[in-house]
């Protein structure tokens, strides 16, 4: 473990806006490892910085201080078609809204990150097929987005993640916008893939959430407060077992 | 992005909402239609105009001369032998006799037309076709014989139509034979050219006042260079007659040339015209892709979230701007072509439309999706990814 070079890696990472004459630090010193097979939530309130933390995984964003290196690489400096390239090839986005394009068809969806990667039209088809064969999808393939379900569409968009064979998935409040049961599902769905290889980070508001993962990392006004095991009584101050709860603000 | 996708990708946002697109298309199709059917007007005008000098005959030269009097003044003889040695530039020449407003009658019916006075070569140099009987020869030129050859609405008002050959009819009192009718070559109707009435040129100056014949018709040898044909007579006249005041020469050429450049600088300024109405589709194509930007900030982030770059965005909507106005162009081009055949049948002409036009409108209306679309699709292809996902 201590070899291995790990598949995220934050040095320091400070990321500051400057609203008006002050400064507002978002991320104020993060460092952290995530290896390969890991399954990990980000959790913390709103305000807290983790967006701004997964925008910065993602290469959506870069930090104004601090080294970021992904598979090794210093991802933190690069240019907007370098960061495209890369967030191509290493990252599975799933949102919480979904974010499938409804003016084309379930399967178009999800062959978008091959198309951007240029992979010839046959190779995309059969790639995104069989990304949508393993979130059971396979029949919905030519319908468009607005006719599934909510469940569906996150599905959907999950088979859209992993149809590039990304490194990382990097889901943002996945269950955010479902309903108790098929958040549910749609977390262990995350599971399982988990248990299939597939790294996972998971950004939440959720303890009762987070505690799925395997290792939590609780940020609070942009430093990291817990990192480690996922048991509620440690990285949180309220939770309540078995239901979803609010986060206070 | 492939090509043939951000295509495809286009066509379907275009189909998406399709009361849009159309109107986004309007302004692309009413200025494509416009130059298209402004063009084919103005060629079929230009190809009338060629037509109807075409007929009075390209080699056609008139020659106008005024009397001067004494010994500086040219008679008939002078343009023959004139004509005879310049082979190289006159073909032919004949004095022309109109007696305007002559009176025709036979013993039922009477009309008013113009009789022409011209010799034996005038039925071959305005290439006439006899549709029965002859046109009168050298002979019946010498002897100031009576004879007329008519067009078939004189034949068909005053005999009927097949009955004019070998009758009599009166020109101002005087009585001719009609020894040929001429074939249909309008419509028969008056002022057509089926209303005309031949007669020798020498009977023609007996019946006026004067016996100085003012009028000539030459033929060019070569209807390539009726210029020079031209220039040779104008030489001839100014030393026979001694001052340019007192004759003109003139040839159907010169009026076509100077016909053709005023038709061409009208042409050019009403495509320009036309052309400013395709500017204004482009600028309005330039604002719904501004606006379509605007509404798919999202789709735009989802695309970049998932590897686009900022190229990839750039292309998909340029290519959609100029399918936009390549489709646009498509729909001007066809509705051009057909009301530039309707407007043309309205007026007259037979109008129809050019390949050159439709290439240029079409090649112009593309264009110009891809030049009002640049703008907009590099302000797509700058939005940060982050601020487009949250966009609602």
């Amino acid at each position: 473990m201590a070899t291995e070079v790990p598949l995220i890696e934050f040095i320091d990472i400070y990321k500051i806006y400057v609203v008006g004459d002050t400064e507002v630090h978002a991320l104020d010193g993060i460092s952290m490892k995530i290896y390969k097979g890991e399954f990990v939530a980000i959790v913390g309130q709103s305000g807290s910085g983790k967006s701004t933390c997964m925008n910065i995984i993602g290469c959506l964003d870069v930090p104004t201080k601090g080294k970021y290196y992904l598979r090794g690489t210093d991802v933190s400096a690069m240019k907007d078609d370098e960061q495209a390239e890369i967030r191509n090839k290493e990252l599975g986005f799933i949102f919480q809204q979904y974010n499938l394009i409804p003016k084309i068809n379930v399967q178009q969806n999800v062959e978008l990150p091959l198309m951007y990667a240029g992979l010839p039209e046959k190779e995309q088809e059969k790639r995104a097929l069989a990304s949508l064969e393993k979130v059971g999808l396979l029949s919905k393939a030519k319908n468009m987005p607005q006719q599934l379900s909510g469940g569906q569409q996150q599905r959907v968009s999950i088979a859209r993640a992993l149809a590039g064979d990304p490194s990382i998935i990097l889901a943002d409040e996945p269950t955010g916008a479902l309903d108790s049961k098929t958040g549910k599902d749609v977390l262990a769905f995350l599971k399982k893939l988990h248990s299939l290889g597939n790294t996972i980070v998971l950004i939440t508001h959720d303890n009762t959430i987070a505690a799925q993962a395997e290792r939590v990392i609780r940020i609070q006004d942009g430093r990291i407060t817990y990192d480690g095991e996922p048991d509620i009584t440690k990285f949180a101050s309220v939770a309540h077992a078995g239901d979803y709860v609010e986060d206070t603000e | 992005m492939t090509l043939k996708k951000s295509f495809i990708l286009a066509v379907n946002n275009l189909l998406y909402d399709k009361m849009r697109s159309l109107l986004t298309m309007l302004g692309i199709i009413i200025g494509v239609a416009a130059v298209i059917i402004l063009i084919s007007l103005m060629d079929g005008m230009m190809g009338m105009v060629d037509e109807q000098f075409a007929e009075l005959g390209v080699d056609s030269i008139t020659v106008t001369i005024q009397n001067r009097g004494g010994s500086r003044t040219i008679d008939e003889d002078d343009m023959y032998a004139f004509a005879e040695e310049n082979p190289n530039f006159i073909k032919a020449i004949t004095p022309t006799v109109t007696v305007a407003g002559a009176e025709v009658r036979n013993k039922e019916y009477d009309l008013t037309t113009s009789v022409t006075g011209v010799d034996e070569h005038y039925y071959s140099m305005k290439q006439l076709n006899m549709g029965s009987g002859q046109f009168f020869q050298y002979v019946d030129v010498e002897k100031k014989r009576n004879y007329c050859v008519i067009g078939t609405y004189i034949e068909k008002e005053l005999f009927g139509t097949g009955a004019g050959l070998g009758q009599n009819l009166k020109i101002n009192g005087r009585s001719f034979t009609v020894i040929g009718v001429l074939q249909e070559e309008g419509d028969s109707t008056s002022g057509s050219q089926d209303d005309v009435i031949y007669i020798p040129y020498t009977a023609a100056v007996s019946m006026s006042s004067s016996s100085f014949i003012g009028t000539y018709t030459a033929q060019a040898a070569n209807a390539d260079d009726v210029n020079s044909a031209v220039t040779k007579l104008e030489q001839f006249l100014l030393t026979k007659i001694g001052d340019s005041d007192y004759y003109n020469v003139s040839s159907v050429k010169q009026i076509m040339d100077m016909a053709s450049t005023i038709t061409d600088s009208m042409q050019t300024l009403l495509v320009c015209i036309a052309g400013i109405s395709l500017l204004v589709g482009g600028i309005g194509i330039m604002n719904i892709m501004l606006v379509s930007v605007t509404e798919r900030t999202r789709e735009i982030g989802i695309r970049k979230s998932l590897g686009a770059k900022g190229r990839d965005i750039k292309s998909q909507f340029v290519i959609e701007a100029a399918t936009v106005s390549g489709v646009g162009g498509i729909i001007g081009i066809i509705a051009g072509s057909i009301l530039s055949v309707v407007f043309g049948n309205m007026l007259g002409l037979t109008a129809y439309p050019s390949l050159t036009a439709i290439g240029i409108a079409f090649g112009v209306s593309v264009a110009i999706g891809i030049m009002f679309g640049y703008l907009p699709a590099k302000n797509a292809a700058n939005l940060n990814p982050i601020d487009a996902l949250r966009h609602e």
